[in-house]
């Protein structure tokens, strides 16, 4: 009904705005507005609007506001204009009024996206959390310049909620709010996800089933069910509106994989079916094309052809499937679309793809109810070749080529194609059906990837870390890239010099060695209850109970095993502060940490624990090197002799990364117990972190990931100020040797001390 | 008592007959709950020998098979272990899971599987001389993928042995349905839910589902319970506390039943 010429005279004698752009579009805005709002809302939505035009920010709010806010209550409710205004008079008075044509422009897509009023009003308060924190302020706590980022994110966020839940979004804007506050531009390309780790908090944060998280999962099911190993690989599922493609395995080529997406989203609807399931489906049609599917020369078969063969092979595999997996069919027939008969008119588009829908749909649900002639009589035939055998391929090809023949068109051919309700969601792209013989003029031309650089050869590719951030509480995704190697060797004969030196020592030791050695079997005599009886204590029992005396009941004897199960890896710590001298001795405490460890590694060697050594330093987060020094399957012989031999000390003392790659590999013992032994000389520090509490977050965050992984971790510091933080980094797990001459002894008996 | 049931998958009753007849010591490898124990309860049944059963266990020492002194009113007294009461009547001596039992223990049973036939007791200065139907049998899983729990090679020389395997998928369903009266289809879904599992053996899972859980699920399902339950419950459940593995046998199950 559209509203009266008094109505409008009303209204806009009400709204009072006399911008030329307000008045051409005003009377088709109120005739929407009057459609969905209430009076009153028609009146608090005319107030809006009022103020808007009064704020003397010329006519797009106004405009904005006008045509957006009908379109924004129909979905979230007319209640919700009262938050809105808010964020609009806190905007109007900072210096971000510019930004509020852009949130009021993206704000109807935005809440389609969210659909109610509720998380409409979260989202409209990260937004001002937002503002407020990218605000720059230069002269005390005025602030005095507009958020640079902040309309990006608005014109970024419905895209952003397509795939962020409410909380995500929150927290990958704070993210980026946090981290980039005073660097406009790199704020803005965060923003508008140019920045890789935009894009790595916004993969952590998204709703949906991750396939980083599943995969291990789903390995196994396709090693279960399918007793297929090859490796899973992710690619990125299509942004914003681009679509995603369909799966794909490559089990005729030479590096064979299966690809899925990055995420699946759950399923709503009348049969909802959760993320994994997709996943798990589009697995089981995949490995039942690697089972069941031969290769086909595609060469002198035409697109048509080509396409109604794959419909037909896929229906074929899906059957075979659900002859050994029968209970995967409902969830099969809810991804299946159902494309209803007649839906697509054959005179103005092509419904070649409508019609195998319907063909595949016919295949898979035998309740379908499609009349057409024949479409069942290829389900017939299909039934027919199935019944006995697994049919095969070339079968298929055969009645497929009879049934693009029989059903064809000419209107096939048009531009036009009706694709609504055709894509069968679990279904692969079935590239490894087809061989070409020549190469063809309309198959996709790929160019092959340039030669890899040969100057990237050298070592294993970087591993990458996660970094805590204390301030946000959260991690920093992939922020560290460690490099490993093995460290240059030296002369091995110069550290049987310095064990032949601390010889003195070392006699001492090995007698308390000695004594720690396990012992496989020990007796446990003088016990009441007992495996075995101790002859000689019953027999003086039995003398003094004759005698009249009070025997002593605990005659029996037991055993029990006494094993020693203890990997340990000793982390040192490589940094350019060793090269300095420790007063009163000539020596440096690199040469002295060396005479440690060897007497250490001598030591450990004795006991017959398995154990490792490692260096590490860093140069910036891009570069933490961790050099082996000695494996857990090495014997402590001349090669790693050697390279403890030549340890050199550069750099800083990136800790928390080299922590967690030692981690790895103590990780992977067999042991009851383990332990990293993590020896430095100072707090951890780097060159690119000005804040010198971030690193020693991240440390004594890595300490507790350790302890959750079953590790132990003790440092030993050389560093008198040590007090100061390692007991924050370590809790009581640290030792502080002040006085560093004493060095090698120490740490091999508080070695000792601690495994005992 | 009723001969219990075994269903052969080969020749191993003849076999095993054979080697009793020349009282050779005997040893059944195979995965846990393939049915070795009760294809032994089964020989000895047919052939119509008593079975002493020793569950064998860590703590488990020699004197616990040979026999012990124990204090008495008058003084001390000798108390034969199972061993030695087998070696004297006559029996079947029957020693499960024997890699449970620490190496040095099972060194009292050399001379007892060798052309000497005997069991000196140090402690009482006798030697026992086997009865002549005395024959000694034991089980070993060498799924432990522990270098600890494995027999000496002089241990393993002094035996004939029967490898055993889960059976095949038909043989399988049979057994399970004949155990607990489930119709075959059912049964064969079981088995093929098992042999899903299998394949994660060393993936995740130190054992596969045995042919004893499906026993148990077929039970349960006898019993009214859900079969999709009784799966989770017998099969899932007890073999792992993984979840990545809990999920992917579920969906299997999922999958398979229908």
């Amino acid at each position: 009904m559209a509203p009266t010429p008094e109505q409008l005279e009303s209204w806009r004698y009400h709204l009072a705005c006399s911008f030329p752009a307000v008045q051409a579009v005003f009377a088709d805005c109120m005739a929407e507005a009057a459609m969905v709002l209430s009076p009153a809302g028609m009146d608090a939505y005319l107030d809006g609007a009022r103020a808007l035009g009064k704020m003397g920010r010329g006519p797009e709010p106004v405009l904005a506001m006008l045509q957006e806010w009908p379109q924004v209550a129909r979905i979230v409710g007319e209640t919700a204009l009262a938050d809105v205004t808010a964020v609009l008079f806190a905007m109007q008075k900072s210096p971000n009024s510019g930004a509020m044509a852009p949130l009021l422009q993206t704000l109807a897509a935005v809440a389609r996206r969210l659909q109610g009023p509720d998380p409409l009003r979260h989202y409209l308060r990260s937004v001002q959390e937002v503002m407020a924190r990218t605000s720059v302020s230069i002269h005390g706590h005025h602030t005095t310049f507009a958020s640079p980022g902040l309309p990006v994110l608005l014109a970024q966020a419905p895209h952003l909620l397509r795939v962020l839940t409410v909380a995500g979004f929150a927290r990958w804007a704070d993210y980026g709010a946090r981290h980039y506050q005073h660097h406009p531009q790199r704020q803005c390309e965060y923003f508008s996800l140019q920045l890789t780790d935009s894009r790595a908090v916004l993969q952590r944060e998204r709703h949906g089933t991750l396939l980083a998280n599943v995969e291990n999962q789903l390995s196994l099911t396709l090693r279960a069910l399918w007793q297929i190993n090859v490796p899973l690989c992710a690619y990125a599922t299509g942004w914003g509106d681009k679509t995603t493609p369909a799966p794909w395995t490559t089990h005729h080529t030479p590096d064979d994989s299966i690809c899925l997406p990055d995420v699946y989203d759950d399923l709503a609807g009348e049969y909802p079916i959760k993320g994994i399931d997709r996943y798990r489906l589009a697995l089981a049609h995949m490995a039942a094309h690697r089972r069941w599917s031969q290769s086909l020369v595609a060469d002198n078969l035409s697109p048509l052809q080509r396409l109604t063969i794959e419909c037909l092979e896929d229906a074929r595999v899906d059957h075979l499937l659900l002859r050994h997996y029968p209970g995967l069919h409902p969830l099969l027939l809810a991804l299946h679309p159902r494309p209803a008969e007649g839906a697509c008119d054959p005179l103005v588009a092509s419904c070649l793809r409508h019609r195998l829908a319907m063909l595949s749909r016919a295949l898979l649900d035998p309740q379908h109810d499609y009349q057409d002639l024949a479409l069942n009589h290829c389900v017939a035939t299909f039934h027919t070749l199935l019944a006995d055998d697994e049919s095969s391929t070339l079968a298929m090809q055969m009645l497929a080529i009879q049934h693009a023949t029989r059903t064809r068109r000419q209107s096939d051919q048009l531009g036009r194609v009706y694709f609504e309700n055709t894509v069968v969601g679990y279904r692969d792209d079935n590239r490894h059906l087809w061989t070409f013989i020549e190469a063809g003029d309309e198959e996709d031309a790929f160019t092959e990837p340039p030669p890899a650089d040969k100057a990237e050869e050298h070592g294993l590719p970087p591993r990458h870390y996660p970094e805590w951030d204390a301030a946000s509480q959260t991690y920093r995704p992939d922020w560290v890239s460690v490099y490993e190697a093995l460290h240059p060797s030296g002369d091995a004969s110069d550290i049987d010099a310095l064990l032949h030196r601390h010889a003195g020592l070392a006699r001492q030791l090995k007698r308390l060695l000695d004594l720690l050695k396990p012992q496989s079997r020990v007796r446990i005599r003088y016990q009441e209850e007992g495996s075995e009886l101790d002859l000689d204590v019953a027999l003086r029992s039995l003398i003094d109970w004759r005698a009249g005396a009070q025997p002593d009941p605990r005659i029996l004897m037991s055993h029990r095993t006494d094993g020693r199960s203890i990997a340990v890896l000793v982390l040192l710590d490589l940094s350019q502060s060793l090269n300095d001298t420790v007063p009163g001795t000539g020596q440096t405490r690199l040469a002295l940490s060396q005479e440690a460890v060897a007497l250490l590694a001598w030591a450990i060697n004795r006991l017959g624990d398995p154990f490792a050594l490692a260096g590490f330093h860093s140069n910036t987060r891009h570069d933490v090197r961790y050099q082996h020094i000695k494996g857990f399957d090495e014997d402590w012989g001349d090669a790693p002799k050697a390279r403890l031999a030549a340890l050199k000390a550069e750099y800083s003392t990136r800790m928390g990364a080299a922590m967690r790659h030692a981690a790895h590999y103590l990780g992977a013992q067999k042991a009851d117990k383990k332990l990293l032994l993590v020896l430095t000389d100072g707090r951890p520090s780097d060159v690119d972190v000005p804040d010198e509490a971030a690193l020693v977050a991240d440390t004594r965050q890595a300490v507790q990931e350790l302890a959750q992984q079953g590790m132990h971790t003790h440092c030993i510091s050389l560093d008198l100020l040590a007090d100061a933080y390692v007991h924050d980094i370590f809790g009581h797990h640290a030792t502080v040797v002040d006085r560093i001459e004493q060095l090698p002894e120490r740490l091999t008996r508080l070695f000792v001390n601690l495994t005992k | 008592m009723t001969t219990p049931f075994y269903q052969p998958q080969g020749n191993e009753v003849s076999l095993f007959e054979a080697a009793y007849a020349a009282r050779l010591p005997v040893m059944v490898k195979g995965p846990t709950g393939c049915g070795k124990s009760r294809f032994i309860e089964y020989m000895a049944h047919r052939l119509g020998r008593p079975l002493i059963t020793v569950a064998c266990n860590e703590d488990m020492t020699a004197s616990d098979l040979v026999g012990r002194f124990l204090l008495d009113v008058n003084g001390t007294r000798w108390q034969d272990g199972p061993l030695t009461v087998a070696a004297r009547t006559g029996a079947i001596c029957y020693l499960d899971e024997i890699v449970e039992a620490r190496q040095d223990t099972t060194v009292v049973i050399h001379p007892l599987t060798d052309h000497r036939r005997q069991l000196p007791l140090d402690k009482k200065g006798e030697t026992v001389h086997a009865h002549p139907d005395f024959q000694l049998v034991i089980s070993y899983n060498p799924g432990y993928q522990s270098l600890l729990k494995d027999l000496k090679p002089s241990t393993k020389q002094r035996f004939a042995a029967f490898e055993f395997d889960y059976p095949n998928a038909g043989l399988e369903a049979q057994i399970v349905s004949s155990e607990t009266g489930l119709v075959t289809t059912r049964s064969a879904q079981l088995v093929q839910i098992a042999h899903a599992a299998r394949q994660l053996k060393g993936h995740g899972l130190s054992e596969g589902i045995s042919t004893r859980l499906l026993v148990y699920a077929a039970t349960l399902i006898m019993g009214g319970v859900a079969p999709r339950d009784a799966c989770r419950m017998a099969m899932v459940r007890p073999i792992t506390d993984d979840a990545d593995i809990r999920e992917t046998l579920d969906h299997t199950i999922d999958a398979v039943l229908t």
